[in-house]
């Protein structure tokens, strides 16, 4: 927390603004005390006097120092703004708290309230509001104050809701806490950053607004005097002595800017926070512009066929970002193979490693991300050229299908004109030829009506239709290669069937390998032919995926098979845990990275990495005592070293 | 432990004029001491029906009693608590363990008896008592789950209503949080009405399952019978739909041994 604080301090603005906003405070706190006198004193000889050695700002008509009146009139400014920007801070906190605190049917008359009085343009309802309080300072505090109110009280709105709508207060409120409670337990206490910060921004803009009505006289009144007013008596005799009327500005103008400055690089520092851990590409934005990549030039220099039936070749694959404390390298050297047709299932825990793969392949690992490889050859071109030499190839012939395919689509374009960009771009079709080929690749993926689909935009389509169209659009081209991240994971069961049966068919039908991502041992056992299984940036064992079940060497394919309930599964057991928890990229441990959470780790393991390495059974496994017999704790669930 | 009926209940969304039903005339009970599976697809209503039980969604028509009784859906005292989905957002960022446990426990109890419960709750669900004075920030997933669950114990419940809480965690950690379930049903002999759209995951929790399809109920019993002689078409397509349980599937499985050796 103060961490974040301090963050903002170090960028050059940052500390610039909060210097100056020490020192406008300071100066309002000290200077009526220092130069109170000086700031009174009649200099009956210098009346209307310019800049001298004696008045640095000149002197007004009854031979009062200018510059020290503006010194002077700093606190009665900032006081002034203050207690606007007080009234206006809490109106607004009272209206929009109040839709949590009144309860449904109030509530939305409050918001109808304040939606109303936001349109209402804020200096017209300062004048307004000095026009019934009356001319003089009490009145324009009161002015400014409520003319702040609507617009904080709408975006205390807005974060109360974002608050409001999350589980920990559905949950409190399940709880029986009470509504006042919540909000000041739950809900305050998670807005009250913006709030400050956007409260820092609207004191600049109430000073500056008090300096406008005392311009306009209707502000404070003589004999007492802050910027505006001293602007104000400066302006009629700008043309004998500018310094007065500049003065006054200067000193709006540098604490003005010092607020509103100092907001929002509070605001920026505390926007941008640091999300731990690795950082994940933008994938889902990138992929519109990886299907539809404008001017693409022609990449069939690299089209040729490779010798061999390898889709994908990939030796010694990592991946790195640069951390705070060195790279952190999610992937850590991984060598696999695609053949034609063929269905490879990777899979592992969140953090293994095993999405960022599949980007790297598809050439979707942004900066600063860095991809590194001996070798990463698809359809044999050398894919560490970069994106850009391969462009149409990529476009054409890998295909990819992300989690959430409502992110992966533009919404505001109908649905067959997303599809049919790929094939204008990339074979190079006139739009009616590329608009057949979307609806009949539609159809290609059991979207039902495709013609009228097509016409449709993205929220019109359930999230297993979206899902379609998204394969769809893989298939514009004729891909030799599908790579699906846990494409099935946001949806329900039969739709996640449906799709899977989808995928199965296209791989059928063309020939198509296809790389599956998942969490899900069972998906990955259902649909592949083989199966990685990542752990910790690296693969630890490479399977047939019938020997998923009984047949896998490494003790966490086991217990990752172990873990998950299947419709055969012995009531009578617990399931297997897998004890600890993953490991943090940044901070990989020498020796096996799993054995900390290993049933069979002993000393070599924790020193001595092991090597991928075949087995007699075709399978290849890195671990020291693959194999080895393990056993059920039925206590704990986890799986012990056989006791034989 | 009491038991949690639903009569006939019926929760209905929208404008007078455009009507949205999401629970369409559903009866159900979750017997004491026993724990009800309710599996369905998203949309069916079957979230839409816990949170009316536990009073986040109005009611319609209808009436959900606990032993014959109105369940409370207004103040302090709520004998029915809930899990959610997703541990990353039901516990408060700003609050510590201990406070998140301790915000249900019932009024009238002193600082230091609260603070001896927050420390009993989370020895129950596995947790060492320290985490009580971390921010939820520090911990994993499955932590978290378990930190959920220690609070909806923490309001001494009649009956617990978990929504979903393993479809948002690895299945690693997954495993971990069921068998906790079945523990903490078996050891505090909690009435459960246990959300799902993973009919393996119901079988293995559940002694009932009830299926949800369109805001209805389309069939209900106890788990074996429900699962081997399925009698409506949806109930059908769920079961097909569930991975490594098709008749014919696209490659070979080898036999299934239960400890891997």
């Amino acid at each position: 927390m103060s961490r974040r604080w301090l963050r903002v301090l170090r960028t050059p603005l940052g500390l610039t603004t909060a210097a100056l906003v020490v020192a406008v405070v300071v100066l309002a706190i000290v200077a009526p005390v220092l130069w109170s006198d000086r700031a009174e004193v009649y200099d009956t000889d210098n009346i209307l006097a310019g800049p001298s050695g004696d008045h640095w700002a000149g002197t007004d008509g009854l031979g009062r120092d200018i510059f020290f009146r503006a010194l002077v009139a700093s606190r009665l400014s900032l006081e002034l703004a203050l207690a606007a920007t007080v009234i206006g801070v809490l109106a607004g906190l009272l209206l929009g708290t109040a839709p949590l605190l009144l309860g449904r049917r109030l509530g939305r008359l409050v918001t109808t309230g304040v939606n109303i009085a936001v349109a209402f343009p804020g200096l017209l309802l300062a004048l307004f509001f000095a026009v019934i309080f009356g001319v003089g300072a009490t009145g324009a505090v009161l002015a400014i104050g409520f003319a702040l109110a609507p617009s904080f009280a709408r975006l205390v709105q807005t974060l109360v809701a974002g608050v409001a709508a999350l589980d920990y207060v559905s949950a409190a409120r399940v709880a029986g806490v009470g509504r006042v409670r919540i909000l000041l337990r739950h809900v305050l206490p998670n807005i009250a950053e913006p709030l400050v910060v956007n409260a820092t921004i609207a004191g600049g803009g109430a000073l500056l607004a008090f300096a406008g009505l005392s311009f306009l006289g209707l502000g404070v009144q003589q004999p007492s005097y802050d910027w505006g007013r001293l602007l104000f008596e400066g302006i009629g005799m700008i043309y004998v002595n500018p310094a007065a009327a500049l003065a006054p500005g200067i000193a709006v103008l540098v604490a003005g800017l010092a607020f509103n400055l100092f907001g929002e690089s509070v605001a920026k520092g505390l926007g941008v926070s640091a999300v731990g851990g690795v950082p994940v590409p933008a994938t889902s934005s990138r992929l519109t512009g990886h299907a539809g990549r404008r001017d693409g030039t022609d990449g069939s220099t690299h089209m040729a066929m490779a010798p061999s039936d390898l889709v994908l070749d990939v030796v010694d694959l990592r991946v790195s970002f640069p951390g705070p404390a060195g790279p952190i390298r999610p992937v850590r050297g991984i060598s696999f193979s695609v053949r034609h047709g063929e269905a490879l299932g990777v899979v592992g825990e969140s953090g293994s490693g095993k999405s960022l793969t599949a980007l790297a392949v598809a050439q979707l690992i942004e900066e600063p991300g860095r991809v590194e490889a001996d070798r990463l050859e698809f359809r044999g071109a050398d894919l560490r050229d970069g994106p850009r030499a391969h462009r149409h190839l990529l476009g054409t012939s890998m295909a990819m299908v992300f989690q959430d395919p409502m992110t992966s689509f533009n919404p505001t374009r109908r649905m067959g004109s997303q599809l049919a960009e790929v094939a204008v771009h990339h074979q190079g079709m006139t739009r009616r030829q590329a608009m057949a080929r979307a609806v009949d690749r539609l159809r290609a993926v059991r979207v039902p009506e495709p013609e009228r689909r097509a016409t449709q935009y993205p929220h019109e389509f359930s999230g297993g239709m979206r899902q379609r169209a998204m394969i769809g659009m893989g298939v514009m081209g004729n891909p030799s290669l599908i790579i699906a991240d846990e494409p099935t994971t946001a949806l329900d069961v039969t739709v996640q069937q449906q799709v899977l049966d989808l995928l199965q068919a296209i791989r059928d039908e063309d020939d198509v390998a296809l790389v599956l991502i998942s969490h899900d041992v069972t998906v990955v056992g259902e649909v592949c032919d083989r199966v990685l299984v990542m752990y910790a940036g690296r693969i630890v064992e490479d399977l047939p995926a019938h020997q998923l079940q009984g047949g896998a060497l490494h003790p966490y394919t086991r217990a990752l098979v172990a873990a998950v309930p299947d419709m055969r599964t012995d009531l009578d057991q617990p399931l297997a845990v897998v004890p600890g928890r993953p490991v943090d990229p940044s901070d990989v441990p020498t020796g096996c990275a799993f054995a900390a959470r290993c049933p069979l780790a002993d000393d070599h393991c924790r020193t001595v990495d092991p090597p991928l390495a075949p087995t007699p059974t075709g399978s290849q496994v890195a671990c020291w005592h693959a194999g080895e017999p393990l056993e059920l704790d039925e206590g704990t669930g986890e799986l012990v070293e056989a006791k034989s | 432990m009491k038991e949690l009926r639903f009569d006939d209940v019926t929760v209905r969304y929208g404008t007078v004029r455009r009507p949205f039903t999401a629970v369409d005339g559903v009866s159900l009970v979750v017997p004491a001491g026993q724990v009800v599976g309710l599996v369905g697809e998203s949309g069916s209503g079957k979230s839409t029906l816990a949170r009316a039980a536990v009073g986040l969604a109005p009611i319609h028509s209808g009436q959900i009693l606990l032993d014959g009784q109105p369940v409370p859906r207004r103040g302090r005292v709520r004998p029915l608590q809930m899990v959610f989905q997703d541990p990353y957002s039901s516990l408060d960022p700003r609050m510590t363990i201990g406070e998140s446990v301790a915000e249900p426990i019932p009024p009238g109890s002193s600082r230091a008896e609260r603070r001896e419960e927050v420390a009993r709750l989370l020895a129950l669900v596995h947790l060492d008592p320290s985490v009580a004075t971390a921010l939820p920030g520090r911990l994993s997933g499955g932590q978290r789950q378990r930190v959920a669950l220690a609070r909806a114990l923490a309001g001494q419940p009649q009956v617990v209503i978990a929504d979903e809480i393993t479809s948002a965690l690895d299945v690693s950690i997954q495993g971990a949080v069921l068998n906790l379930v079945r523990e903490l049903q078996r050891e505090l002999g909690l009435s459960m009405l246990f959300i799902s759209h993973n009919l393996a995951v119901v079988r293995y929790v559940a002694s009932h399952v009830a299926v949800m399809y369109e805001g209805r109920i389309v069939e209900q019993g106890p788990v074996e019978q429900v699962l081997v002689d399925p009698q409506h078409d949806y109930t059908r397509e769920l079961l097909a739909a569930v991975p490594g349980n098709r008749p014919t599937s696209a490659t070979p499985h080898a036999p299934r041994t239960r400890s891997t050796s």
